[in-house]
């Protein structure tokens, strides 16, 4: 048998040297790409001004450029760098101004999301005609393509005065009652027949069989949901941003970006987006783990 | 208190003229499947007195499962009667005359041994004092003290099955309807849990009905077998069985025992329960 790895040495050989070695894999093939692309950028500019340019320099000068096609990644670290510790919070060139933005509509549109899933999953698996009636259009509602329909939503929103975090939540929202929708449904049917034939043994009421069994039997796949959810808010909420005319948010900001061909901001606002969404995927994690244990799943 | 004051009393009672509990009259169930209408039971005619321990014994497709089910009325019986306590079964069920025990202990994997055994009693409605006192005492019962913070993974099947022999028991109902409890585990743990069934049995003067198809554990255990035979599903023969109150184990090597599984035996013969079409 292996021996067990404990603390430091275990977080080592199971997390760190794991994930860094992809890490650097993708790190690499990035640089590759980045010279490749920037490259002839480079020789046009040399063959204008009627000189050669040499290998070495022509690499040194793809991961400089103002405007590259593909920025090399320190120059993602250090404009992430910028703005998020050099610049004030408060500052509308900061990160953490456009993060926070953007943060707040994805958890309020998550929470409302969630709640949505879960209380239409409750009503589908209580009630045979809304299990015939809802579901066909909870699977429709998704096969719309939500880059048509959230200006939509923000347009008609604001025209009954509805401005700000609530229309860009409310796409968050449009998205993510989906999976926790369907997985509760799933989740909320998955007590075994015996589980149920013994709630009836005992005359409980339908009340009493939901928060006994059918609510503790569904966490598993509440959790699985909402680490989808939380994922797809994310997306909703940089999605809504988009039509608003590039006010404020991780989307205002891949919106500016490509309006001035800043290609290295555009990199840095999609790695904090990236980062945003893998800490609140990780934050589910977490409360499911806890959850867990407190229900005795042996680990 | 007055219940608990007047068991012994209605105990001697019961001795001397069997109450009925149990009374099903020409009670069939016809189940419609895609492959057309199978008669699960046909023209049951039964009695159960208080205080009994009555096996079902057949084949798979005689009926037993669903028999104990028609009387925990988890089954709709298609024509003829059933009362439960001069009840109908739904009434009973509803009374909560009976404890169910499953094939397999069906315990609730996010509640403890002690949770689970809390559960019919939350669901009844009983203050949480009393239930900690019951839920100490029927682990006793069934020789599990000290186990109720554990989870049912950290159990043995013989142990949550006993666990759940103690859920059924929680709320004291007059009848325990168990549905081959003990068919999932080992002979060794098996033939330890029989003798701790009967002695339960001795002690709480439940009436017991139990699903089985072993021959020895209906003989050891029972005051009458039911013999059953598939297609339809229908009694072939109902036999007496008393081999006294005080049986170990060591009472299956005795004639009288020999000769009471001899007779179940021809029994599911006759009842063609060993033809080559059933098998």
């Amino acid at each position: 048998m292996m021996e067990e790895r404990k603390g430091f040495s275990a977080m080592l050989h199971d997390r760190v040297i794991p994930v860094g070695t992809i890490l650097l894999v993708i790190l690499v093939l990035w640089y590759g790409f980045a010279i490749f692309l920037n490259a002839p950028f480079e020789r046009d500019q040399a063959a204008r001004a009627n000189t050669t340019i040499s290998t070495s320099q022509l690499i040194a000068n793809t991961m400089v450029q103002e405007r590259p096609v593909l920025p090399a990644p320190h120059q993602v670290a250090a404009e992430i760098r910028k703005t998020v510790f050099d610049i004030s919070p408060t500052s509308k060139r900061s990160l953490i101004y456009h993060g926070g933005v953007t943060l707040s509509s994805t958890l309020l549109g998550f929470a409302f999301g969630t709640l949505l899933g879960i209380l239409l999953a409750i009503a589908i698996v209580h009630s045979r005609t809304l299990d015939k009636s809802l579901m066909p259009w909870i699977i429709t509602s998704q096969t719309v393509p939500i880059l048509a329909i959230a200006p939509m939503i923000i347009v008609v929103l604001n025209a009954v005065n509805i401005t700000g975090l609530l229309p860009k939540a409310m796409i968050s929202t449009y998205l993510s009652f989906f999976p926790v929708a369907v997985g509760m449904v799933k989740g909320l049917r998955s007590p075994e027949i015996m589980h149920l034939d013994l709630m009836r043994t005992y005359n409980a009421s339908k009340a009493q069989v939901f928060w006994k069994l059918r609510w503790p039997a569904s966490m598993p796949y509440l959790f699985t949901s909402m680490k989808i959810a939380v994922a797809i808010s994310l997306v909703g909420a940089i999605v809504g941003e988009l039509p608003t005319g590039a006010v404020a948010g991780i989307g205002a900001r891949l919106l500016a970006g490509s309006y001035y061909g800043q290609t290295v901001q555009i990199w840095a606002a999609l790695i904090a987006a990236a980062l945003m969404a893998a800490i609140l995927v990780s934050l589910i994690g977490i409360i499911s783990t806890l959850v867990n244990r407190r229900m005795g799943v042996r680990s | 208190m007055t219940v608990v004051a007047l068991r012994p009393k209605a105990k001697i009672m019961a001795d001397a003229a069997p109450k009925n509990v149990i009374d099903v009259k020409d009670l069939s169930l016809v189940f419609q499947t895609n492959d057309g209408p199978v008669n699960a039971l046909s023209n049951i005619n039964l009695a159960v007195n208080s205080g009994e321990f009555v096996s079902f014994i057949g084949p798979s497709g005689c009926g037993k499962t669903t028999l104990l089910r028609v009387i925990a009325d988890l089954e709709q019986p298609t024509s003829g009667s059933i009362s439960v306590n001069g009840m109908t079964p739904s009434q009973a069920r509803e009374k909560r005359a009976y404890g169910y025990v499953f094939q397999a202990a069906a315990l609730y994997p996010w509640r403890t041994i002690g949770g689970n055994i809390s559960l019919p009693l939350e669901v009844m409605g009983i203050p949480k004092e009393e239930r900690k006192a019951r839920i100490a005492k029927n682990l006793e019962l069934v020789n599990l003290a000290g186990f109720d913070k554990k989870f049912p993974w950290q159990l043995s099947g013989g142990m949550q099955q006993r666990a759940s022999i103690a859920r059924a028991l929680s709320f004291d109902p007059d009848m325990l309807l168990m549905d081959e409890p003990f068919g999932a585990l080992d002979e060794i743990v098996r033939d330890h849990l029989n003798e701790q069934l009967l002695k339960l049995w001795a002690k709480t003067q439940k009436t017991v009905i139990f699903v089985t198809h072993s021959i020895p554990e209906a003989v050891f255990l029972s005051t009458k077998i039911v013999v059953m035979s598939p297609r339809p599903g229908r009694i072939h023969e109902i036999i007496d069985c008393n081999l006294g109150s005080e049986r170990t184990l060591d009472i299956r090597e005795t004639p009288e025992f020999l000769e009471i599984a001899h007779r179940v035996r021809e029994g599911l013969r006759h009842g063609h329960s060993y033809d080559e079409a059933h098998l």
